[in-house]
């Protein structure tokens, strides 16, 4: 059984028991435009919640994605960096950036659920 | 996000109102709300006027009429000299010339397009100087010419493979027009200036409009299913693929013309040796580069990865170590190309094509190489 959770940078985390899915929200890849490079982080770096990700470009400009928790990087989505417009055509499924083995469920306590994070984008 | 009164502070163009009713998501530039993109995004709008045609709203910019006080427009011709590197005079009835403002220290005040109306020299300046321009007209110019600036005209951009047959259905004549030539012509029945030209490196003109009748011309020619309307987004990723410059970026007031390699857009005659050499602000200097060389030259470099080199990211002669030797000052990720390209200044040792440098980004040294500019090869009817 996986939740979904929303922080206000507009990452989703879809959460199976310790390990966290995380990727950007539809909200996000419609304001960054057409996506043409993603940057992931290194599988077995420990990222601290709020610390820069990964790097995500459109034509335009280049944002950070940054760690909604903290934790261990467990695997990331190659299929994304060689195809990085998914992000735009599927953000909240294909489009995952990399699962994250959390250090404190904890800090899950900060983050929204779905209908809290679309008042949020409302 | 801007407040409230900012946003309200914005000058809006005549098509501000057709922006916003296409989906424009509107951005501040230059002091204007300008649309950034629409709903298609980005992407589809470059690659949309590489194979169709595009309309953008560059109504922004400055347009200036320098009117001869004599009646001669060679009178225009030779007292804009003073001001610019480019042989003006040349500049036959019909024709126009890309130049730039110069200053006492050879750096560029602005770029801009210059066309012999017969009578008067018609100009299109940058939106950012257009201020500044206009004041230096008048203080250097007003002997000889009236500075009358065209604020009661919309300018739209009509570029693309199909731009011609689109302008066409409106404008008969402009089928037999060539890159740069430029004058008067009726468009659907308006008295508009066109030019065959354009900031995208496709073949394309522009025209010049009455503000009364820019959104009913702007509509005519988004009603031919062919042409899109494009945003600042795709405007900026055009121009970069096709090597042309952004003034601010890469020119600016401490750049000269030949260290930004424009030396083709300074005719003979006003070089060492010419008919009217010199005789414009910074011509030591600038003729001095033209003689001996410049220290450094704006070069375009192509990445081997996938990663966006973008403005301001240093480059390095080597993959580690080292000071840097010089900087990006527009890139980006080039649509048709499908790859990121770039363009910086670079010491002239190191500008050669081929020569391999690294440029810093996010602290990672990535290997990029010197190219040959336009990136994409330009499609100008001549």
């Amino acid at each position: 059984m996986t939740t979904t959770l929303y922080s206000s940078d507009h990452e989703w985390l879809a959460i199976d028991g310790d390990v966290a899915t995380v990727g950007i929200t539809d909200y996000a890849q419609q304001q960054l435009g057409d996506v043409v490079f993603v940057e992931l982080p290194k599988v077995g770096r420990t990222l601290k919640k709020a610390e820069a990700a990964a790097v995500v470009e459109s034509v335009k400009a280049a944002s950070d994605v940054y760690a909604p928790v903290t934790g261990e990087v467990l695997e990331t989505n190659a299929e994304l960096v060689a195809e990085p417009a998914l992000v735009n055509s599927d953000a909240q499924g294909k489009a995952w950036f990399f699962k994250i083995k959390m250090a404190d469920k904890g800090e899950l306590g900060g983050l929204m659920d779905e209908s809290a994070y679309k008042a949020h984008t409302a | 996000m801007l407040a409230r009164d900012d946003q309200d502070s914005l000058k809006r163009t005549p098509l501000h109102g057709l922006h916003v009713s296409l989906g424009g998501k509107m951005v501040p530039f230059a002091g204007y709300d300008m649309p950034v993109q629409y709903p298609a995004g980005v992407l589809k709008e470059h690659l949309h006027t590489r194979t169709s045609a595009g309309l953008f709203d560059v109504s922004h910019m400055g347009q200036i009429a320098l009117r001869p006080k004599s009646g001669k427009v060679e009178d225009a011709a030779r007292a804009l000299e003073r001001l610019v590197p480019q042989d003006i005079v040349a500049i036959a009835p019909g024709r126009q010339r890309y130049a730039q403002f110069t200053n006492a220290d050879g750096g560029i005040l602005d770029d801009l397009m210059v066309a012999n109306f017969g009578d008067h020299l018609f100009l299109v300046v940058n939106a950012a100087c257009k201020d500044a321009d206009e004041a230096h007209l008048r203080a250097h110019l007003s002997d000889v010419c009236v500075i009358d600036s065209l604020t009661d005209r919309a300018l739209i951009a009509l570029q693309g493979p199909k731009a011609e047959a689109a302008l066409a259905k409106l404008c008969a004549e402009a089928p037999a027009m060539k890159f740069m030539d430029s004058g008067p012509r009726k468009v659907a029945g308006i008295d508009c200036f066109v030019s065959r030209s354009g900031y995208t490196g496709e073949d394309g003109f522009e025209i010049s409009v009455p503000t009364a009748d820019a959104d009913r011309l702007a509509k005519t020619l988004l009603d031919n299913p062919d042409v899109l309307p494009i945003g600042l987004g795709a405007r900026d990723s055009l121009r970069l693929e096709a090597g042309l410059c952004l003034y601010g970026h890469d020119i600016d007031t401490a750049t000269t013309p030949v260290e930004a390699a424009l030396e083709w857009s300074v005719q003979k005659s006003r070089r060492t040796g010419g008919a009217r050499a010199g005789g414009f602000p910074g011509a030591e200097k600038i003729l001095a580069h033209f003689d001996h060389g410049a220290a450094r030259r704006r070069i375009g470099l192509l990445a081997q990865g996938r990663a966006p080199v973008r403005e301001g990211a240093l480059l390095f002669a080597d993959s580690a170590g080292g000071e840097p030797i010089g900087q990006v000052t527009s890139g980006g990720f080039g649509p048709s190309l499908n790859a990121p390209v770039a363009m910086g200044y670079v010491p002239t040792s190191q500008s050669a094509l081929g020569t391999n440098l690294f440029a810093e980004v996010r602290g990672q040294r990535l290997a990029v190489q010197v190219a040959a500019m336009p990136f994409v090869k330009n499609t100008y009817k001549r």
